[in-house]
């Protein structure tokens, strides 16, 4: 239906200065250890994990320092060993300050004992997602959402297809290149366990063909391997939304409000994917990610970073910045957050860390002309001229019927608009409206029901009395 | 490192293209048009030209900076307004047409209904309208082309083509060698500068070949080819098709509703030229279509990716 183009829409962002062509060539290196790391009780989607150790705690790297707060949550193990300093604050790159352990390092390095699991190949269903919920592992592509919640299907569903993510879609990044390059029987391994504990018989790589080299890895690493495929591409952005890259690979379409298992398909990221094989075969949980330092740094690069570090502790490594940045965003330019705080730590989620010059900075708004270049961007197939100007006129009602609930805030819109409109920023304030005067409503509802309740029971009583 | 960083939304990266850009383009792709205007109707075609797009752009100036708005005469849109208009304008027309008109276009058509992209006609072609049906005398005037033989002002080749198709002559419809306003006669200026805007993502394709396609299609069926090549050849078709229906602010934004809007001017302005006591139909099957563009907007709304039905 959509031809070559794979989904519908989509844009083609270019790279910039320090983009993925000066740093798709970097192997990963790991990064020193920071003197002290700064570990966010919150950096999955869910309920915050709760702290099990406290001040003054000596704690040994992949030690659990705080447990899973609930079914939608993930434990958080030390990716340093060393001392607790105190369980503080840490500020988030979307501005949040939200709970943090800190723990100064020193510098041994030392692991607790790792249990690998005893029959990686016969896993149930059940086991699987126990190693995977104590490994801490979440979605590290950056939604960050418990891996091991997205792998229990609810009663009915079954996952039929496991989806591997390696578009990489978002302009210089190259984490996840380099990881297909250089983890890709690590990455195949891991499908393979679990698509065998799921009892899953078909599993398809998505990879954008500007990385042939990925491609071909990943290929040769999957050809042993019965059921998994290897697709490559047209380069597209978003290619790597989870609805986009589903209908790319399999034309199934994710109902809305809905989620990619009413489809049978479950998508993992591929760096996901490698973490779960490390859990499964060296028992290591989560302390460690692989991060794109990229733009204007003096040395791009692609790390292995403890969770934790700080953002300043990075820049360091790579020389410092150069003298144009002038703003720093976590993960990539269509979607990442940008942020100013130095000691903001590299979470499970941040896929990158880039820093932008003076041609990022928002031009001016004009007036829209009503070139409908949003429309043809937009993955969703909504129509961001319309819904912005409705939410501009604070007719969220209509906005709503037109289906901004819907926008999954890819920036597709944003990127091509001629007069520089924030639609996104729009959206994204709309749909906070949304959502509020929803809670609102069904609050109000709820009261009522409530009050009628109670009325009835009191003329029941006083019918009682009187009779 | 205790630098200032920008905190702003995402997306961080923008496409280069600008509202600016586009209608600088738009007036590249006018532009050659202009040059045989003034090859075929000499210094009055250039003075026309000048005084309408310095009419629009003054009156646009002025009004802004009366009302305290932000002065926008830099996004070119004014310019396009200009030469539109001047190219619908015959080239014996007095200094005080294009005034008139560019005042009427940029002030009243555009500025009062809130400025670029709100407007809800075409400003050039509503201008030409109202000067159309105040001044017809004047506006209906077409002199013959400098290199014509017979230099009477004579009919158009839309008159001539109604009475008997066979008196005019392909090649000089083609390279504009016949009566008309001052832009609309060469045909191939038209055409590249219309392919220009396609090439360049500027317009979409569908609403020009809809509206041609419509025209011919018709006249195909009331009086053959010939007929049919000349009449999508003859009057402001080409003018009209590629730059004026496929106006933003006046056309529908979806694919579909270009290409109704673009059938619906075809259709309009081969009712008007075969059957409606008047020759040139294409600026009130534009402006026709301009009105039901909410309309068609909305009922041309697409399915959301995923969208589920409600009821079924």
């Amino acid at each position: 239906m959509f031809g070559k183009q794979m989904f519908p829409g989509g844009v083609h962002p270019h790279e910039g200065v320090g983009g993925k062509a000066a740093n798709q060539g970097n192997a990963i290196r790991e990064m020193p250890a920071p003197r002290r790391v700064i570990i966010p009780l919150s950096m999955h989607i869910g309920a915050p994990a709760r702290p099990v150790v406290q001040k003054g705690d000596h704690v040994l790297m992949g030690q659990v320092i705080a447990e899973a707060g609930g079914f939608v949550s993930a434990p958080i193990h030390a990716s340093v060993s060393g001392t607790v300093l105190e369980i503080g604050e840490a500020q988030m790159p979307n501005g949040a300050i939200v709970r943090a352990i800190l723990i100064d390092n020193d510098f041994r390095d030392e692991w607790v004992e790792l249990h690998p699991c005893g029959h990686p190949e016969t896993l149930t269903p059940a086991e699987a997602q126990q190693v995977i919920r104590e490994a801490g592992i979440v979605g590290m592509g950056g939604a960050a959402f418990p891996t091991a919640v997205k792998l229990t299907p609810a009663p009915g569903k079954v996952i039929e297809k496991l989806i591997l993510n390696g578009a990489e879609c978002e302009p210089y990044l190259t984490a996840d290149h380099r990881l297909m390059l250089e983890k890709a029987v690590e990455i195949v391994d891991g499908l393979r366990l679990v698509m065998l504990a799921f009892g899953v018989k078909d599993a398809i790589i998505g990879i954008e063909d500007n990385k042939p080299d990925a491609i071909a890895a990943m290929r040769a690493a999957a050809k042993p391997v019965d059921g998994i495929r290897v697709q490559a591409l047209p380069v597209r952005y978003p290619q790597g939304g989870e609805k986009q890259l589903i209908y790319a690979l399999t034309r199934r379409v994710v109902p809305n409000g809905g989620l990619p298992l009413d489809v049978g398909c479950v998508v993992c990221n591929v760096g996901t994917m490698y973490a779960i094989d490390q859990a499964i075969r060296e028992g290591r949980p989560l302390v460690q990610r692989v991060t794109t330092i990229g733009g204007l740094v003096q040395n791009p690069g692609n790390y292995l970073v403890r969770i934790g570090t700080p953002v300043r502790h990075l820049l360091d490594a790579c020389g410092g910045l150069r003298a144009e940045a002038k703003m720093l965003v976590s993960g990539g330019p269509m979607m990442g957050q940008a942020f100013n705080n130095l000691e903001t730590p590299v979470t499970k989620g941040t896929s990158g860390i880039i820093a932008l010059g003076a041609d990022s900075l928002d031009p001016d708004e004009g007036p829209c002309i009503r070139c409908g270049r949003c429309m043809r961007a937009c993955p969703m197939k909504l129509l961001p001229v319309h819904m912005d100007h409705f939410i501009r006129e604070f007719n969220y009602n209509e906005a709503e019927r037109l289906g901004v609930m819907n926008c999954i805030e890819c920036g597709a819109c944003t990127y091509v608009c001629p007069a520089k409109r924030l639609l996104t920023q729009s959206f994204r304030m709309g749909k906070k409206v949304i959502t509020a005067r929803r809670k609102a409503a069904a609050e109000l509802a709820k009261k009522e029901k409530e009050e009628a309740e109670r009325e009835r029971a009191a003329r029941e009583a006083a019918e009682k009395k009187e009779g | 490192m205790q630098a200032k960083w920008t905190i702003a939304p995402a997306p961080h990266v923008r496409d280069n293209v600008t509202s600016r850009r586009i209608m600088i383009d738009v007036c590249l792709a006018l532009a050659p048009a202009g040059i045989m205007s003034i090859v075929y109707f000499g210094a009055a075609a250039a003075g026309l030209i000048a005084i309408s797009v310095l009419t629009c752009v003054l009156t646009e100036y002025l009004y802004q900076r009366l009302t305290g708005a932000k002065v926008t005469v830099g996004d070119w849109s004014a310019v396009v307004t200009g030469l539109l208009l001047a190219y619908n304008i015959p080239a014996s027309a007095p200094w005080w047409i294009p005034v008139v008109g560019g005042v009427f276009a940029i002030l009243i058509v555009k500025q009062l209904f809130g400025g670029i992209g709100s407007n809800f006609m075409n400003p050039a072609l509503t201008a030409r309208a109202v000067l159309f049906i105040s001044w017809g005398s004047i506006m209906g005037a077409y002199p013959a082309t400098q290199l014509m033989a017979d230099t009477v002002s004579g009919a158009t080749p839309l008159a001539l083509l109604a009475e008997d198709a066979s008196q005019v002559n392909l090649v000089d419809l083609l390279i504009g060698n016949c009566g008309g306003v001052l832009g609309e006669t060469c045909k191939i200026a038209l055409i590249l500068g219309g392919v220009y805007l396609i090439v360049r993502g500027i317009i979409d394709w569908r609403v020009p070949a809809c509206f041609i396609g419509m025209v011919f299609v018709c006249y195909l069926f009331m009086g053959g080819f010939d007929l049919a090549l000349k009449e999508i050849l003859a009057g402001g078709l080409m003018l009209g098709a590629f730059f004026m229906a496929t106006d933003y602010a006046t056309t529908p934004t979806s694919v579909l509703g270009r290409c109704i809007m673009g059938a619906g001017c075809g259709l309009l302005c081969f009712v008007i030229r075969a059957f409606a006591n008047y020759p040139e139909g294409c600026s009130f099957a534009i402006l026709f279509m301009n009105v039901a563009t909410p309309l068609i907007d909305r009922f041309t709304m697409t399915k959301h990716f995923g969208e589920v039905k409600k009821h079924g």
